[in-house]
């Protein structure tokens, strides 16, 4: 394995890589299960105890 | 938990290891101090004994005091944050931020007027300029993000800090840290890097003091009752975690011997250009950037009074921004032996970096929706706003110079120093400025700051000074550029380099006085602050109403 195979691999499956896990950060952010859960979060700043 | 075992045995478990651990260092460099020859080693080596002696003093006092300082604790159902832990940061944070802005200052004047460093190698401006920008990222900065973090992750978890020596030892320890750093600096120790001057034994120090800072974190999420791990602590755990891992790859280095203060790089060349590269980018991205969108997400909307604008959002901002910054380290090497398509690489990210930045952006302005009349009655709440808005602005910067055309006009000049200023000043500082506001109150348990009037001057002065010195620096960036590149019609340069440092002058003292409205304003804010912690309050034909100021309410 030398620097061409390298540099070939990052720049062909490292796309790859980025964008799947880029799609599974929103598809995660937008499922609508989630909803209540994120509603919920927003407010945790504000939350005396 | 942690308060029932201290009781009982006096000296808890994380105690007796700080303490052998201490032992043992201040055998080891009082060692170190009697057999080496090199004189930075030497004070250093005394410096490190005198501090683990003290901090042994430090644990063997709390040893004695703790069984009647636990009888006086009210045994309450409601959760004790130790809030002392941030008390003792936001001091430091105070103080390091004036001296880190005071040697900027400095050396600001230094360069209009070289005569200052007064022929002395101590104040030469290739000392003192580590010693400035360490003193304000790391020493200000670090302090305000420990500090912050220790508390968003607490009230955010519900859940005290584990431990009752580790957190103190993680502060101290930094404290430590800075010290040997800023004194290495002075007598001229460093190891040529770029925010990463600090020599071998300094930089395994700091590593020891980070791990311990990760796991005093991660226990606190261990323990938490509310399920969901909030954003901001996903952001402070982004920074923590990965300064660690670039921390220790960037200073892999072999030191000439154990009592040497000299050490030598891993990496030689173009690899360890790229190395230093991806460390130095992402210490912008993860420790001014990542750390600092943990304090937005907690303290505006705490100081709004108005939940997150968007969650999802925030969640793709955090996952985008830490997915991609990780990458864009190149584009300081644009023009260099770097690979082309690495150059591009760099580019590329940095460009597509505008979107999570910019998303980050919208959802701390958002958040204000519904609150936007307390922008005109609450100086601190503007102050966290405009840093939201100098964020976008210095983001929006930062990709354009990334740009090869531009970075070949930009690179090497004035231009970069005013867009990392840009961002320092006004987004890292502001926000910062703005969480202590907030957090003084807090802590030392006052309805309000001592003087509202007096963080709107703070306000004004520091952005008056902000404005002095990027518009002094894009001109004369931009200036120092264009003369570069100028060829006459014989095909010379058209300026010797001596003719463009010339033509910098007025500039430099445009920027020195901006610099001096910012420690002005700085000042300004020390003193409001240590009025309101000692529990003053000036009489003002304005003030907020007590509903309008945000207070948790359980502060122990």
């Amino acid at each position: 394995m030398d620097y061409s195979d390298v540099s070939h691999f990052s720049q062909t499956w490292g796309l790859v890589y980025l964008v799947i896990m880029f799609l599974a950060g929103v598809v995660y952010a937008l499922w609508p299960r989630n909803k209540d859960k994120f509603d919920h979060a927003a407010n945790i700043p504000l939350e005396d105890d | 938990m942690t308060r029932e075992i201290t009781a009982n045995a006096r000296l808890s478990v994380d105690g007796w290891v700080t303490a052998g651990a201490l032992l043992i260092g201040a055998f080891y460099a009082t060692l170190t101090a009697a057999r080496t020859e090199d004189p930075v080693m030497s004070v250093h080596a005394y410096i490190f004994a005198g501090a683990f002696i003290l901090g042994l003093f430090g644990i063997i006092k709390a040893y004695f005091d703790n069984s009647e300082r636990l009888a006086d604790q009210p045994a309450g159902t409601s959760i004790q944050y130790n809030l002392d832990i941030i008390k003792a940061g936001v001091i430091a944070s105070v103080f390091w931020g004036i001296a880190g802005f005071l040697a900027g200052d400095t050396i600001a004047f230094q360069l209009a007027y070289p005569d200052l460093n007064f022929d002395t190698s101590f104040f030469n401006f290739g000392r003192l300029r580590p010693l400035h920008t360490s003193a304000v990222i790391f020493a200000f900065g670090g302090n305000v993000l420990i500090a912050t973090s220790f508390y968003v992750v607490q009230r955010t978890c519900k859940a005290r800090l584990p431990g009752t020596f580790a957190p103190w030892f993680v502060f101290w320890g930094y404290q430590l840290f800075i010290v040997i750093a800023a004194t290495g600096y002075l007598m001229g120790a460093t190891q040529g890097k770029e925010y990463a001057e600090p020599e071998w034994y300094t930089d395994l120090w700091l590593t020891l003091v980070w791990v311990v800072y990760l796991f005093v974190f991660l226990g606190t999420l261990w323990k938490r009752q509310e399920p969901h791990i909030y954003v901001a602590n996903w952001f402070y755990l982004a920074f923590i975690a990965t300064i660690a891992m670039l921390h220790i790859i960037n200073n892999l280095a072999v030191p000439v011997s154990w009592t040497s203060s000299k050490s030598y790089i891993l990496f030689a060349g173009v690899q360890d250009a790229l190395t230093q590269w991806w460390y130095g980018h992402n210490a912008v991205g993860f420790f001014l950037t990542a750390g600092f969108l943990g304090i937005m997400y907690y303290f505006v909307p705490k100081r709004a009074g108005r939940p997150v604008y968007s969650y999802r959002l925030s969640i793709v901002h955090f996952w985008s921004l830490i997915f991609m910054y990780i990458w864009a380290g190149p584009h300081h090497l644009h023009y260099t032996a770097l690979p082309d398509w690495a150059q591009t690489l760099g580019m590329t990210f940095s460009i597509m970096l505008w979107m999570p930045s910019w998303g980050g952006m919208i959802n701390g302005l958002m958040t204000l929706s519904g609150a936007w009349d307390k922008l005109r009655t609450d100086p601190v709440l503007r102050m966290l706003v405009v840093s939201v808005a100098f964020y976008g602005m210095s983001t929006f910067e930062g990709p354009v110079m990334a740009i090869k055309a531009v970075n070949s006009l930009s690179h090497y000049t004035d231009w970069t120093i005013g867009h990392v200023h840009s961002g320092a000043l006004g987004w890292v500082a502001y926000v910062s400025f703005g969480a202590l506001y907030c957090l003084v109150p807090w802590l030392w348990n006052r309805t309000q700051l001592y003087s509202l009037k007096l963080v709107s001057y703070h306000f004004w002065i520091s952005t008056f000074g902000i404005l002095l010195y990027i518009t002094s620096m894009w001109v004369s960036g931009i200036l120092q550029g264009l003369m570069w590149r100028a060829y006459n019609d014989l095909g010379f340069l058209e300026y010797s380099f001596v003719e463009t440092v010339e033509a910098m002058n007025p500039f430099y003292w445009i920027r020195a006085i901006g610099g001096a409205f910012f420690v002005v304003g700085a000042l300004i804010m020390a003193y409001n602050l240590w009025r309101t912690a000692r529990g003053d309050l000036r009489v003002e034909s304005r003030s907020l109403p007590p509903e309008a100021v945000p207070s948790p309410v359980a502060a122990a």
